[in-house]
């Protein structure tokens, strides 16, 4: 399907926010500014995006550690964000969270998450919800390649088929479950889709670093689950610019491999040559839009330094509604 | 009032509340029972008979029987409840959070801190608990001690039929996540329940259930009733026990504790989980701390021994605190030097 101009502009915004505001955080990493583990989404942009894009803010999603792209994606704020990364308890979770743990559920965004592969069950309960509520809302589990390998992902996706929950298995499959190959941690030769179809999942399967494939088999997906056929999965295959954690040595990886990656894999590249190519937008729109988002991670990233620290009192805060 | 069983008192209120609220909602392995088989729907009706007849009340769409998977359950409780519900998940038995703990430790105990404030997470998950029916190591277990220690999450242990209606009730309107424990040795007990709909019991206030100036006695669930046994028997020779039931052992209700202390000057705490790290040590050590110059004897705390739960009859009789030791006890902070 031909996206508009404006839903094109708006898809490379996104994608752009996401590639930029990751690269500002891996060079502001070495500043020692920022406390804790971070780990950049680099490399997928186009699945946060191609999925999110389809998504209002009454259907849900669930992310992982490696969750800033799905967060910015389903529209939590730049600035919120980068303050809680920076720890402010003006933060979007007042600086409590951090980066493995943002969450505006007011977006339908039911957080990033520490613990790898705990997301999909609570996906199939956010679709529940939405399959009681009757008005076609559905729910989103995003994993990866580690997740897969988790008992509660088999869990959820058996659980969802059982109960017909509308509910999208997103597996970004970008090679690495923290250092180690998904040759090695994947017992299916690679093949994560065909899991979920073993538990009785139509699913689809499409190249992640392809925005239009994404978008495209993100609306074949949608369109089914939304007509109340029960769940359904898919496995996008996509790349990891980025270690597991921002100071991981990367050693696991081949000679040149990254450098690669960055030249034949790279969604915003493909993007741009793609949109150019078939005349829809020229270099100029999309240099323009660069440039804006430049300016607006530079604006949050100084939002952040400025912004208020949080108290030893704040410790107690927000444990209990009542107690 | 009404008299009922524990466990009537359990179905009863759930079916109330899910009457009252289009929100709550009910999942758990078996809690319709014999979907699937040629009995059909409610064959089983759920092995405590805690949701005997929602299914066919309220539906499929809120009465949601799920596979063996308490991963799931607990997670997508978490996930009805951030989506707008108020799920009550059963675990079928209490040992079986192990298979379930980061959905209820890392994620529902925690969403509302991670996330700044800014959700609530109302998901009550009921589980039968507790020894006597050498049932052995994997299936008497009590849990409380682990939970209590889980910041964000509540702890509720009835030991009425009338406190479970007022607590379930709490439970199921509270917008905090809650343990709700359920003793199956008292499933089959009966008592008088209040009629109101709208009962509850708020949490973090235990319940005077004797009272008396020389030995404050704290329990909770199917010990209680031994507690309770043993003061009315050392009132015929004249000694007076204050026994004090938690009902939630998170929050805690701190000063029944301490101003009992004061007068009685001696602490007996009787507890059904192992002792170490437990309920019955932070109380010795609550007392120790802030009742100080009131005891006149070391807090004794009487809880099974240091081991998994036995099967044999003989076996699990010793391993549970029983009226003779928690009487014991009694008098040896009484006869204290």
């Amino acid at each position: 399907m031909q996206l508009s101009r404006e839903a094109l502009q708006r898809a490379y915004r996104q994608m752009k926010v996401i590639r930029e505001f990751e690269e500002r955080l891996h060079s502001e990493i070495q500043t020692g500014e920022i406390a804790g583990f971070t780990h950049l989404y680099c490399g997928q942009e186009a699945v946060a995006v191609g999925v999110c894009e389809h998504l209002g803010t009454d259907d849900k999603i669930i992310s992982t550690h490696r969750g800033h792209g799905h967060c910015l994606a389903k529209g939590c704020d730049i600035e919120g964000m980068m303050k809680e990364i920076w720890g402010s308890r003006d933060g979007l979770c007042k600086g409590k969270g951090g980066s493995m743990h943002i969450a505006d559920v007011d977006q339908g965004m039911l957080g990033a998450n520490g613990i790898v592969g705990a997301g999909a069950p609570i996906a199939v309960g956010a679709a529940l919800a939405a399959k009681l509520d009757g008005q076609g809302h559905v729910s989103i589990a995003f994993s990866g390649d580690g997740a897969c390998n988790q008992g509660t992902t088999f869990e959820a996706m058996n659980f969802a088929v059982v109960t017909g929950a509308p509910c999208i298995f997103v597996f970004e499959n970008n090679h690495y479950s923290e250092h180690t190959g998904v040759d090695y941690a994947v017992g299916t030769q690679q093949d994560i889709a065909s899991r979920a179809e073993a538990f009785g999942m139509k699913v689809w399967r499409a190249d992640g670093t392809d925005f239009f494939a994404v978008h495209d088999t993100m609306r074949e997906a949608l369109a089914y689950v939304r007509a109340g056929n029960g769940p359904a999965a898919i496995e996008f295959d996509t790349e990891r610019f980025f270690g597991h954690f921002e100071g991981d040595p990367q050693r696991y990886r081949g000679k040149g491999e990254i450098e690669r990656l960055r030249e034949t894999r790279d969604c915003l590249k493909k993007f741009r040559k793609a949109v150019t190519t078939a005349g829809l937008l020229d270099d100029t729109d999309l240099d323009a839009i660069d440039s804006e988002v430049l300016t607006s991670i530079d604006r949050a990233v100084e939002a952040a330094r400025a912004a208020a620290r949080p108290t030893a009192e704040d410790v107690l805060a927000d444990v209990y509604i009542s107690y | 009032m009404a008299k009922m069983m524990y466990r009537d008192a359990v179905v009863s209120t759930i079916a109330a509340e899910m009457e009252r609220d289009p929100n709550v909602v009910v999942l758990g392995e078996d809690v319709v029972g014999g979907m699937g088989t040629a009995g059909g729907p409610e064959a089983i009706g759920g092995i405590w008979s805690t949701s005997t007849g929602l299914y066919g009340r309220f539906g499929q769409d809120r009465v949601i029987d799920t596979p063996i998977s308490e991963s799931a359950i607990v997670g997508a409780a978490a996930g009805l409840a951030l989506a707008g519900k108020r799920p009550v998940a059963e675990l079928m038995f209490a040992d079986f959070i192990g298979v379930s703990l980061d959905q209820i430790w890392n994620q529902i105990g925690k969403f509302r801190y991670m996330f700044g404030g800014k959700t609530k997470c109302p998901v009550v998950i009921r589980m039968a608990y507790g020894a006597g029916f050498n049932a052995a190591a994997q299936h008497s277990q009590s849990v409380h001690q682990i939970l209590t220690g889980m910041p964000g999450l509540k702890v509720v242990m009835p030991s009425t039929p009338a406190d479970v209606a007022g607590l379930l009730r709490q439970a199921i309107r509270d917008d905090d996540p809650v343990i709700f424990l359920e003793h199956k040795a008292l499933y089959a007990t009966t008592g008088e329940v209040p009629d109101d709909p709208d009962f509850v019991i708020p949490f973090g206030h235990a319940r005077l259930t004797r009272a008396g100036e020389d030995v404050t006695i704290v329990s909770s669930g199917l010990l209680l009733g031994f507690c309770e046994a043993v003061a009315d028997r050392l009132a015929n020779e004249g000694i007076g026990c204050d026994v004090i039931d938690l009902r939630t052992t998170s929050p805690l209700d701190e000063e029944a504790i301490l101003d009992s202390v004061e007068v009685t000057g001696r602490l007996v705490v009787v507890d059904e989980a192992p002792p170490r790290c437990g309920l019955a040590a932070d109380l010795c050590a609550l007392a120790a701390n802030k009742a100080f110059s009131s005891l006149k004897a070391p807090p004794q705390a009487v809880t099974p021994p240091h081991t998994p739960i036995p099967f044999a009859r003989e076996l699990e009789s010793a391993y549970l605190p029983s009226a003779e030791k928690i009487e014991a006890a009694v008098r040896k902070v009484l006869n204290w030097r």
